[in-house]
């Protein structure tokens, strides 16, 4: 009896202790949140002012009144050629997409579901270069390109990924091997049986059933290529060539910065990858969940 | 019999190097032939645009000679306080994160999604935060009643700035903490709180051993990016005031696109590999004092 009601007790104490801890952990939550929040509110809140009330001293927090067309003159109105840079910055991340997918599902599959001599150390090479800076690479790579006559073309940003090239290959390869590693055996032995060959069991079954690391594996790469900068910055020269992270630099050489327009101008640029990120969370969430944890 | 297994087995096997062929390609030019490549362009005198001249070791003498290496290096080491700093930080949010309350999902989108933008957009947002007038930053500190610095500016705050940017991003580490959290199984910690562990106790012995290969995973990832660090400093501050924010591969990148020389530059990128790899190396060597893997590996 006695110990009865003393067990009761210590459950209430803590029960009591629980709700505490969860009150605890939502102050916490909400403080950083809002901390969080302070830089995409200044973005936005910055980018509906009406050019030359940014300066305003202390600055609105809301802005007033609300100018909405600095969306489009700072894309259209600045004399810089955002339309253009935005059909390069496409290009460039549509067929370097394309290769990579290509490049990397092939290698992949050979990886995980071939046998052939020397393949484990093959792979272990294609892991360490995922620790290599990229840095390392740059003057040769970009001598070699020079050499063949590419720069300031848009050959040296797609090409190399048609070849799973680089860390971001090697990161892409290990990614897709071990999703094409949980796929059973016994669907692509029934194939085997029926006389399909190596590629026929790749085109047939694996690539079709891949379609998630796929989706992973565009997602990422789609920010890569969106939003890289140190490539277009070393190939590319031509004002028409130029990505949109490279011209959108321009708002920063101008005599006074129009912040209220290149906030603006920075938003569109961003929203792709945020609508992206919001459309293929699930994705996005299970591709870094793979790399860190299974890895 | 014998001989249609071999021919089955020769056959796979070159289908496997057929497979693996684009890779084997772009790893023997953009890898391998470049970091041999690199290697032999150090040991010349190159300005790009007059012929290489072999000059032995010279580039890796003069460059520890240099000021402006020991400068990138020093910014490149103060920078690393983020590495611990990103861990401890990014394993606490994650652990609140991790806890079973409502409105969860939403304060999850919410801290990971700095982490999803970056590149020029995203360091130019913060040159606005950072700007010592309107920035909303210093803003914020006058409303404390406090007289803020003129961060970007300023060669003793810019650091710290850069810094403080670094923390809006750290959601990638936290979600892979996060991760490694939910794959600790309930039953471990069931069967501590009927043992009548304590709360440290529990996090000490279970959740610490448990996430200790995210840790690893974290901690080489950390290193690694720390090194890497470019486009914000490069469109900030371009390694500015007075080189205070000089990192060293900004300092690679001058050296080789700026002033083309190129022999001079892979003698730079070749020490930060070294770097790169001894830091990894003895992240390893460690590894087996502190990181637990289940029995299943």
């Amino acid at each position: 009896m006695r110990g009865k009601t003393k067990e009761i007790n210590w459950l209430s104490r803590q029960s009591i202790q629980h709700k505490l801890m969860k009150l605890f952990i939502y102050i916490c939550l909400t403080v950083g949140g809002i901390i969080i929040c302070i830089p995409f509110w200044w973005m936005i809140s910055t980018s509906l002012k009406v050019p030359g009330r940014e300066f305003v001293f202390p600055p609105e927090w809301i802005p007033n009144p609300i100018y909405w067309r600095n969306y489009i003159e700072g894309w259209a109105r600045t004399g810089l050629d955002f339309n253009r840079w935005l059909g390069n910055t496409v290009f460039i991340t549509g067929f370097s997409m394309i290769g990579t997918i290509i490049s990397v599902s092939l290698v992949a599959y050979g990886f995980a579901r071939l046998r052939f001599p020397g393949r484990d150390m093959l792979f272990i090479l294609c892991l360490i270069t995922m620790m290599i800076p990229q840095q390392v690479t740059i003057v040769p790579i970009f001598i070699l390109f020079r050499w063949m006559g590419w720069l300031d073309t848009f050959k040296p940003l797609i090409i190399p990924h048609y070849f799973a090239a680089g860390p971001i290959g090697a990161f892409f390869i290990f990614l897709m091997r071990q999703f094409y590693l949980t796929i059973p055996a016994e669907l692509t032995d029934a194939a085997i049986i029926d006389g399909c060959g190596a590629f026929g069991v790749f085109s047939r079954i694996m690539f079709p059933l891949s379609k998630p690391a796929v989706g992973i594996m565009a997602v990422f790469s789609f920010m890569f290529h969106w939003n890289d900068f140190i490539n277009p910055l070393i190939y590319l020269y031509s004002y028409e060539k130029y990505t949109l992270a490279l011209g959108l630099r321009f708002f920063q050489g101008m005599v006074y910065i129009r912040w209220a327009q290149l906030m603006a101008v920075s938003l569109l640029i961003l929203l792709p990858c945020v609508v992206l990120f919001f459309v293929a969370q699930k994705y996005y969430i299970q591709g870094i969940v793979i790399t860190g944890v299974k890895g | 019999m014998m001989a249609k297994v071999s021919k089955r087995l020769r056959r796979e096997a070159l289908a496997g190097y057929l497979f693996i062929s684009p890779w084997l390609l772009g790893f023997s030019i953009f890898s391998a032939g470049a970091i041999g490549a690199s290697a032999v362009i150090s040991f010349t005198e190159w300005r790009l645009f007059t012929p290489a001249e072999f000059i032995g070791l010279t580039n890796y003498r003069s460059l520890f000679r240099e000021p402006l290496f020991w400068q990138s290096l020093k910014v490149t080491c103060i920078y690393m306080v983020t590495v611990p700093l990103h861990l401890v930080v990014g394993l606490v949010i994650a652990l609140m994160l991790n806890a079973k309350i409502r409105l969860m999902s939403f304060f999850r989108t919410l801290y990971f999604l700095p982490s999803v933008i970056s590149g020029v957009a995203v360091a130019l947002l913060w040159v606005w935060v950072f700007d010592s007038t309107f920035g909303i930053f210093n803003v914020i500190l006058m409303e404390i009643g406090i007289q803020g610095p003129k961060w970007l500016g300023d060669k003793r705050w810019v650091l710290p700035a850069l810094i403080i940017m670094g923390l809006w991003g750290l959601g990638g580490p936290m979600l892979i903490y996060l991760a490694g959290l939910q794959a600790i199984p309930t039953v471990f910690y069931e069967a501590a709180t009927i043992d009548g562990a304590t709360r440290w106790q529990k996090f000490r012995y279970i959740t610490i051993p448990g996430i200790s290969p995210v840790l690893f995973f974290n901690l080489i990832m950390g290193i690694i990016n720390t090194f890497q660090v470019f486009t914000t400093v490069y469109i900030m501050t371009g390694g500015g005031p007075n080189n205070a924010s000089l990192f060293y591969v900004l300092y690679i990148y001058k050296t080789a696109f700026k002033w083309l020389r190129m022999g001079y530059a892979s003698a730079l990128a070749w020490i930060l590999f070294g770097i790169i790899l001894t830091l990894v190396f003895m992240v390893f060597r460690f590894s087996k004092y502190w990181v637990y893997y289940g029995g299943a590996k």
